[in-house]
């Protein structure tokens, strides 16, 4: 396999594995939760780091989804005290756990090598070169043996609890009061998304897993109205993001795992312009759609109602319309057979016209 | 299961029921035992407990004294016979899903952990959605649905969930003409059926034609009982307090239902 190829599906396994817990985050309004995860899992690595000596394996994700799931419940407690608020809660959760770290890193004269610039900004690049061996047989990559089995284990979490935790964030409510306790399902989530977190940053970089949390998902999001699609579309915005952002990197010999965070962006402000349901352009147009309607019934109940002649500077009087402004609406009048132009250019009802402007008179 | 209730077990039974959020009292030593077969209002001011008392039936709070039955057991452990309608706005409409999917999680309960819905429970589903009206929408995006058709996918969702008690927090706040006739007529098709239904209401008008029984609730209870005997001026006086004036003049129960508001 060529160095371009591990890096790539090594961006496209942290995509695919950030945003399958990613989506569950963004849709509980909890995008920001998946940041403070990030940064306070550092003091699970090196807590682990300095217990047992080891610098990665399951022992490094278990102390790191365990310093995950804490940050979850002290967020919880602060807020719970009722004198700060969420956002301030994570704020004030995360800088606490993550300078810990930054202390006891700078504590460990043996610990160089975790480099805390490194734990953030990553560099993967360099993901080719680490590989894995046992009793001296060489499996292949370590970044793709440890991204592909989190997201096949973050597939298999969705995938077999896909009920619970849709309504669990849907409805907490309902959730416990039918005895699928929402609670469970909350720490289970925090727990993947904080093992996501270390297993992926070892490899990438926290920026990137930061981005691959929030970013697809959200792109995903504006994209459709169905919770499975969604889930699909965020892993494809990801992978597209890994791949377009390799590309990126390699052309202006930039950093990859910035150019991938930067792609996964580029994307989501492509989607938030031209979705077709929920894109701004969209949104224009059917608002300019709607106020077209309301003006074209203003004027044919103004003609039903024998007010005025249907001359057309009346009619920008009576309404408030600029002379563009009428111009369309006539136009798209005239266009639906609602009104017809005598030969002085005053405006006319039709029959159809008289019908419309009826139903608009019940309604 | 049958012989787990004792004969006789009221669908709902509270004795002494405290309930406080940090230190302020919500629910204040509540005794109330719910007839079955009737409809029962749940009625008082803003701040009165009211939702807190349905949460309270599902064993969603914890009581500081006193305690709930269900059909004679802890809530917990009557989860399947009794279903759920919460506030229309507890809930996000954006969240992406449609109305079928929203009536299905009504079965997610009697699945239980880990198992899917299958062909049966999506036919299940669009019976229930048909029941109150709303086949015709069933794979509409639930944002595009208006207040009244949320409600009433809410309804369909609690029929879903084919429970012997149906505990309803304002299901007709907010709602248009159409959907108040129809939440009402599935209010008596229930009762028909012998199921209990318990809905907190916020319109005092129109509590004497909808409902059996009501309950008058102000952190404590005030009265509880047949809409005939209990639901009077004094009562309503008792509960509202002095937001409420001339209530033994004509047009009392206007005056205080809009003093509701």
């Amino acid at each position: 396999m060529s160095f371009a190829a591990v890096i790539i599906l090594t961006g496209a396994l942290t995509a695919a594995s950030c945003s399958l817990v990613g989506c569950f985050l963004v849709l509980r309004r909890m995008a920001l939760v998946g940041d403070a995860i990030s940064h306070s899992v550092l003091l699970g690595i090196v807590a682990v780091f300095a217990l047992t000596g080891a610098r990665s394996g399951p022992l490094l994700v278990v102390g790191a989804a365990a310093v995950g799931l804490l940050t979850v419940v002290l967020i919880e407690a602060v807020r719970r005290t009722g004198r700060v608020r969420e956002d301030a809660a994570i704020g004030l959760v995360f800088p606490a756990l993550f300078s810990i770290g930054v202390i006891l890193v700078s504590r460990f004269p043996n610990s160089v090598h975790i480099d805390v610039q490194h734990l953030l900004y990553g560099e993967i690049a360099f993901s080719p070169l680490y590989r894995v061996e046992l009793w001296g047989a060489d499996l292949g990559y370590r970044s793709l043996w440890m991204l592909g089995g989190m997201t096949a284990a973050n597939l298999a979490f969705v995938v077999a609890f896909y009920k619970e935790l849709k309504l669990a964030t849907f409805d907490p409510a309902l959730a416990a009061a039918v005895g699928l306790s929402p609670v469970v399902v909350h720490y289970a989530l925090m727990a993947m998304v904080s093992a996501t977190t270390v297993v992926a940053f070892d490899s990438v970089g926290s920026i990137l897993v930061v981005a691959m949390l929030v970013v697809p998902p959200a792109t995903a999001y504006l994209l459709t109205n169905r919770l499975a699609t969604m889930l699909t579309l965020s892993v494809l915005v990801g992978t597209a993001s890994a791949v377009g952002g390799y590309l990126i990197a390699r052309l202006l010999d930039s950093s990859t795992s910035g150019a991938m965070a930067a792609m996964a962006g580029v994307l989501f402000a492509t989607a938030l312009l031209l979705s077709p349901s929920q894109g701004l352009i969209a949104r224009r147009r059917e608002l300019a759609r709607l106020r077209r309607g309301l003006a074209e019934r203003l004027l044919l109940t103004h003609l039903d109602g024998g007010h005025g002649a249907g001359d057309r500077t009346t009619l920008r009087e009576r309404f408030g319309w600029s002379a563009r402004t009428e111009a369309t609406v006539v136009r798209s009048a005239l266009a639906r057979g609602h009104v017809r132009a005598e030969g002085s250019g005053r405006l006319v009802l039709t029959e159809a016209g008289r019908g419309a402007a009826g139903e608009i008179g019940v309604g | 299961m049958d012989d787990a209730t004792p004969a006789g077990a009221f669908p709902v039974e509270i004795r002494d029921l405290t309930v406080a959020y940090q230190s302020r009292p919500v629910l204040w030593d509540v005794d109330l035992a719910v007839r079955p077969g009737r409809l029962t209002a749940v009625v008082g001011p803003n701040g009165a407990g009211k939702s807190t008392l349905l949460k309270a039936m599902l064993g969603l709070v914890p009581a500081a004294s006193g305690w709930v039955k269900v059909f004679g057991e802890p809530p917990a452990r009557q989860r399947r016979r009794v279903a759920y309608v919460p506030q229309r706005g507890s809930v996000d409409w954006d969240f992406p899903t449609n109305a079928l999917d929203v009536v299905e999680m009504g079965r997610y309960g009697s699945l239980g952990w880990l198992r899917r819905p299958g062909r049966a429970d999506r036919e299940a589903a669009i019976a229930c959605l048909r029941r109150v009206g709303m086949d015709a929408f069933a794979s509409r995006q639930i944002s595009q649905l208006s207040g009244g058709q949320q409600q009433r996918v809410f309804l369909a969702r609690a029929l879903a969930q084919g429970a012997d008690l149906y505990v309803m927090d304002e299901p007709l706040a907010g709602v248009d003409a159409v959907t108040e006739r129809a939440v009402v007529a599935l209010l008596q098709g229930l009762r028909a059926d012998g199921k209990t239904v318990i809905v907190v209401h916020h319109d005092l008008q129109t509590v004497p034609s909808y409902f059996d029984e009501v309950a008058l609730l102000n952190v404590r209870l005030v009265a509880a009982g047949p809409v005939e005997d209990v639901f009077s001026p004094e009562n309503l006086q008792a509960t509202y307090g002095g937001r409420i004036g001339f209530l033994d003049a004509p047009g009392a129960k206007a005056t205080a239902a809009s003093a509701a508001d």
